[in-house]
C-alpha cells in the first residue's frame, strides 16, 4: 500500500510544480535569487561595504569594481548585495505585524459583529482617513529614525488593509452552509474561526502580502532617502540612491543600480502575488 | 415536413479548450423543429443541452469552437451569417430567456427601459415610443398595472414578475423563435404554473415557436410537442412527447423517467399511532427584527418585526418522517434552523424526547446537539473547501470524543460505506467531487454523531433527477437500518410524498395543514394546498391545449 502510494506520489509532485502558474514560478525565482544574493553575496565579495577609500571614489563600472564605486570609494556591487539583506528583511518584518494583527481583527470583527465590530471599524475608518505616507513618516519621526520604528509605524497603520480584506470575506462565509454545519456539530467559536472561517477567507490577504511587501520596500527606501530609515553608512538601497543623487550628473551608476535592484525585487513580489491569486482562485 | 424546416441542427459538434486539452461538449447533435412547435430539450447538467440551444444563436463560450455541423434557421445558414445579419438574428428573430431572472436584469435600470432597449437599438424607436411599446408588452405578459410597473426597478418585483419582464424584453422585437433555458427552475411551483401558462398563451396568440430547455420531464411533458433527450453531448432519443414518455426506446430515457419523484412509489409504511413523538413543536415562534434606523427612533416607530415562523405546532413520530412543504419565504427552513439552535426562538416550545430544549443545561444541550443533525441544501457550499473528506468526517467524531483517536479512521471508513461512497475519495477535497458525491459526504457528516433525528433541508433540489432518486433511496435505506427519524424540508411535493408519512404545509410562516401524507394528497382541506397540488407539472397529463398551428409551408 505504502510503496504503491509512494510510486504515485513521485510523478504527481513533479506535475504539481508544472501546474503552478508561470508567474508564480518566475516571481518565486526572482525572490529566491535575491535571497541567495543576500546570503552569499557578503561572503563572496572581497570588499568592505562601509570602509571609506577616498582614493578610489567615483570609479565607473568595470575593471576591479564591476558596478563602480560611490563617492566614498566603496564598491557598489558589495553594498548592493549587503543592501539586499536589509531590504528583504524590511519587506518581511514590515508586513508580518500588520498581517497577523489585521487578519485577527478582521476575523473577530467579521464573525462576532455587533458593537465590537462597529468600534473596530470606526477606528479603521479614522486610520484610513489620514494620508498613508504622511502618517507613517510622522510616527517614525516621533519615535526615532530607524528600522524598528519603521516596523512599529507600519504595524500601527497598515493592519487596516488586512482587517478589511478578511472581515469582508468572513461576513460572507459565516452564513455559508459549511459554517452552519460546523456549528450544528457543536464546535466552539474558536474552532469554527480557526478551522472553518480562517482558511477559507485568508487567500486575498495572502495575495495582498506580496503587493504590500513591494510597497514596504519602496516606502522604506523613501524613508532611507529622507534620512528616517536605515542610517548611513549602513547599506540599504534607498540610502544608496539618496547618496548618489548629488553625483547624478557625473556618476549615474551610484543611484541607478540600487534603483534597478528595487524595481527587480518588486517585480518578483508582484509576479508572486499574481501567481498566488491564480493558484488560490483555481483551487477554491 | 417540408424540405426546408423552420429550424434544423445537423451533426453539430462543439468542443471546449481546457487546461487538459480540448473537451467535446457536443458530439454530432441533430434535431429539427417546425414553425409553431414547442420543442423540449431535456438532460442533466453537463449533457450539453444549454450549449446546443445557445449555438442556435451562434453564442458559444470564448473557449468553445464549432468543429463541424450545420444550423439552418428560416432558410439561412446560421454558421455562415455575416456579423450584421448575425446581430439581426440575435434579438430580432431568435430571443432567449434564462433561468435566473434576477441576475439577467440590470438592477440599476427601470424594467421598462430594459424591455424597450432592443426596440430602440434594432428598430430605432425613440424613447417615448419605446416606453409605450414596453407598457403594451408588459400588459401582454399579464403584468398587472403596467403603467406603473414600467418604471419599477427589478428589486421591486417578485421572481415571477421578473421572469415576465424577461420574456417581455425577449419578445420586444417579435422574434419567431424563443429559446427558454430552464425558465421556471428558480421559481415556486405555483409561479412556475403561471409562467408556463403564459408561454402557452403566447404561442397560441402570436404563433411563437419555443425551444424549452429543462431538466424537469414533467414540465416538458406538459408543454412540448416533441422532445429531444440529451446525455453527454449526444442526442439519446427524439420524438413526439407522448411516444417518448410512454414508450421510451433508450435506456437512459427510461432511467430518467423512473427517477421522476412523481412516479416513484410512496413508501409503504403506515403511521404507528402508538409510537411516541420524538420531537414536538408547540406554538413555535421565530421573529427577526429589522435594525432600527434614526427615523424610527425619532418617530418612535414600533420595531419592524418579520414573523418567519408564527405559532407552528407539529409532532414527529420516532422512526417516522415528516415532510415540511411550502414556497420560498414560507418559513420552512427557519423551522429547521430553530430546532438546531441557529435561529432565535421567541415563543413556544421545542420538545425533544419529552424534554423542552430551551430549558436545557449546557451539558444536556450538547447531548441534544449530537442527537439532531442537519443536511444542507447546496452541496457546493455545505462542505469546507479546505478540508479533505476524511477531515470533514473525522472532525465531529473527534470533537465529541466518540471513540479513541486510533479508531477514527475505521469509523470514517464505516461512514463512507454507509453512504455508499468509495474510500478512495477520502483524500479528496470537495472541489474534486461531483454534486451527488458531495451530498453523500454531507449526509455522512450528519451520521457521524449517530443522531436520532436528521433534518434534511431541500437536500435534492440542487441535484439532477437521477442523482436525486439515488439520494432519496439512500435516505430511505438509512432510515430503516439506523431507525432514524427524518424531517424533510422541500418545495417539491412529489419528493415529500415519496418519503414521508406525515406532511405539514406552510405559508407565510403559518401552518396551513398538517396530517397524514396520503390523506392530504387525496383530499386536501385547504384551498392553498389544493393550488399547490394542482400546480405540479405531471407527465401523462396535458392541459387544455390549443390546437397546434399548421406547420410552415
Amino acid at each position: 500500500m505504502s510503496a504503491e502510494a509512494e510510486a504515485v506520489a513521485g510523478p504527481r509532485r513533479l506535475s504539481l510544480i508544472a501546474r503552478l502558474p508561470v508567474t508564480l514560478l518566475v516571481g518565486g525565482g526572482i525572490v529566491l535569487f535575491w535571497i541567495l544574493v543576500a546570503v552569499l553575496g557578503p561572503r563572496l565579495s572581497p570588499y568592505d561595504p562601509i570602509a571609506i577609500d577616498i582614493g578610489h571614489s567615483l570609479l565607473p563600472p568595470g575593471g576591479q569594481h564591476w558596478l563602480g564605486t560611490d563617492s566614498f570609494g566603496r564598491d557598489l556591487l558589495t553594498r548592493l548585495m549587503y543592501g539586499a539583506g536589509t531590504d528583504l528583511q524590511m519587506s518581511f518584518f514590515g508586513v508580518v505585524g500588520p498581517f497577523i494583527i489585521g487578519t485577527t481583527v478582521g476575523l473577530l470583527a467579521g464573525n462576532f459583529g455587533g458593537r465590537a465590530d462597529t468600534v473596530l471599524m470606526r477606528i479603521l475608518d479614522i486610520t484610513v482617513s489620514f494620508p498613508y505616507f504622511v502618517l507613517v513618516i510622522a510616527i517614525v519621526a516621533l519615535l526615532q529614525p530607524g528600522l524598528i520604528s519603521y516596523y512599529i509605524s507600519l504595524t500601527l497603520v497598515n493592519w487596516v488593509s488586512y482587517a478589511r480584506l478578511v472581515r469582508s470575506q468572513v461576513i460572507v462565509l459565516k452564513h455559508a452552509d459549511f459554517v452552519l454545519a460546523a456549528r450544528t456539530i457543536g464546535l466552539g467559536e474558536v474552532r469554527v474561526m480557526t478551522h472553518h472561517l480562517l482558511p477559507n477567507s485568508i487567500a486575498p490577504a495572502v495575495v495582498f502580502v506580496m503587493t504590500d511587501a513591494v510597497l514596504t520596500i519602496v516606502l522604506g527606501s523613501s524613508l532611507g532617502f529622507l534620512g528616517l530609515g536605515v542610517q548611513p553608512p549602513a547599506a540599504e538601497w534607498g540610502v544608496m540612491i539618496a547618496e548618489g543623487q548629488l553625483y547624478l550628473g557625473i556618476a549615474w551608476w551610484i543611484s541607478v543600480f540600487p534603483g534597478l535592484a528595487i524595481a527587480f525585487l518588486a517585480l518578483g513580489f508582484s509576479l508572486v502575488a499574481d501567481g498566488l491569486a491564480r493558484l488560490l482562485h483555481t483551487s477554491q | 415536413m417540408s424540405k426546408d424546416p423552420f429550424l434544423s441542427v445537423e451533426d453539430l459538434a462543439i468542443e471546449f479548450a481546457t487546461a487538459h486539452g480540448p473537451v467535446p461538449a457536443l458530439r454530432g447533435v441533430s434535431f429539427a423543429m417546425a414553425r409553431g412547435e414547442v420543442l423540449g430539450v431535456v438532460g442533466e447538467s453537463g449533457s450539453g443541452k444549454t450549449v446546443a440551444c445557445r449555438s442556435i444563436m451562434r453564442l458559444v463560450a470564448e473557449n468553445g469552437r464549432i468543429v463541424s455541423g450545420r444550423i439552418r434557421f428560416e432558410g439561412d445558414d446560421v454558421l455562415a451569417l455575416d456579423p450584421a445579419a448575425l446581430r439581426k438574428l440575435r434579438g430580432e428573430r431568435v430571443a432567449m430567456i434564462f433561468q435566473n431572472p434576477s441576475t439577467h436584469l440590470d438592477p440599476l435600470q427601470p424594467v421598462g427601459l430594459q424591455v424597450g432597449e432592443a426596440l430602440r437599438v434594432h428598430h430605432g424607436l425613440d424613447a417615448k415610443a419605446a416606453r409605450r411599446r414596453a407598457i403594451e408588452l408588459l400588459a401582454d405578459m399579464r403584468i398587472p398595472d403596467p403603467q406603473r410597473r414600467v418604471d419599477a426597478y427589478p428589486h421591486e418585483l417578485s421572481g415571477g414578475m421578473r421572469q415576465r419582464v424577461m420574456i417581455a424584453a425577449a419578445l420586444a422585437c417579435r422574434p419567431s423563435l424563443l429559446i427558454a433555458d430552464e425558465p421556471t427552475t428558480a421559481l415556486d411551483v405555483t409561479v412556475q404554473a403561471q409562467i408556463l401558462d403564459l408561454l402557452r398563451q403566447l404561442r397560441k396568440e402570436h404563433g411563437l415557436s419555443i425551444v424549452l430547455v429543462s431538466h424537469d420531464l414533467g414540465v416538458v411533458a406538459e408543454m412540448c410537442d416533441r422532445v429531444v433527450v440529451m446525455k453527454d453531448g449526444q442526442v439519446v432519443e427524439t420524438g413526439p412527447v407522448a411516444q417518448v414518455i410512454e414508450q421510451p426506446e433508450a435506456d437512459y430515457t427510461r432511467r430518467l423517467i423512473a427517477s421522476q419523484p412523481a412516479l416513484m412509489k410512496p413508501v409503504e409504511r403506515a403511521r404507528r399511532p402508538d409510537a411516541p413523538a420524538i420531537l414536538a413543536l408547540d406554538k413555535l415562534r421565530v421573529e427577526f427584527r429589522q435594525p432600527r434606523r434614526l427615523v424610527d427612533w425619532i418617530r418612535r416607530n414600533p420595531p419592524h418585526v418579520i414573523k418567519a415562523v408564527d405559532g407552528i405546532s407539529v409532532t414527529v413520530d420516532r422512526g417516522g418522517a415528516l415532510g415540511i412543504v411550502g414556497e420560498s419565504g414560507s418559513g420552512k427552513s427557519t423551522i429547521a434552523r430553530a430546532i438546531v439552535g441557529l435561529a432565535p426562538v421567541l415563543g413556544g416550545q421545542i420538545i425533544f424526547e419529552q424534554a423542552p430544549i430551551l430549558a436545557m443545561k449546557p451539558a444536556e444541550r450538547k447531548q441534544f446537539r449530537r442527537a439532531v443533525q442537519m443536511v444542507f441544501q447546496d452541496p457546493f457550499t455545505s462542505l469546507n473547501p479546505s478540508y479533505t473528506v476524511a477531515q470533514t468526517l473525522a472532525e465531529p467524531i473527534r470533537h465529541h470524543k466518540l471513540c479513541p483517536e486510533a479508531e477514527i479512521p475505521a469509523r470514517v471508513a464505516e461512514l463512507m460505506a454507509r453512504v455508499e461512497l468509495s474510500a478512495e475519495l477520502l483524500a479528496r477535497h470537495p472541489s474534486q467531487l461531483s454534486g451527488g458525491q458531495r451530498q453523500r459526504v454531507g449526509i455522512a457528516r450528519a451520521l457521524a454523531l449517530e443522531p436520532k433525528l436528521i433534518i434534511a433541508d431541500e437536500v435534492t433540489s440542487a441535484l439532477d433527477v437521477t442523482i436525486q432518486a439515488q439520494i432519496l433511496g439512500l435516505f430511505e435505506k438509512l432510515r430503516q437500518s439506523m431507525n432514524l427519524t427524518l424531517i424533510l424540508i422541500s418545495h417539491d411535493l412529489a419528493v415529500v410524498r415519496h418519503l414521508c408519512e406525515q406532511v405539514a404545509v406552510m405559508r407565510n410562516g403559518k401552518l396551513v395543514e398538517f396530517g397524514a401524507t396520503e390523506q392530504i394528497f387525496a383530499a386536501p382541506r385547504e384551498s392553498y394546498t389544493r393550488d399547490l397540488l394542482a400546480a405540479i407539472p405531471r407527465m401523462g397529463r396535458r392541459r387544455s391545449e390549443p390546437a397546434p398551428l399548421p406547420a410552415d409551408a
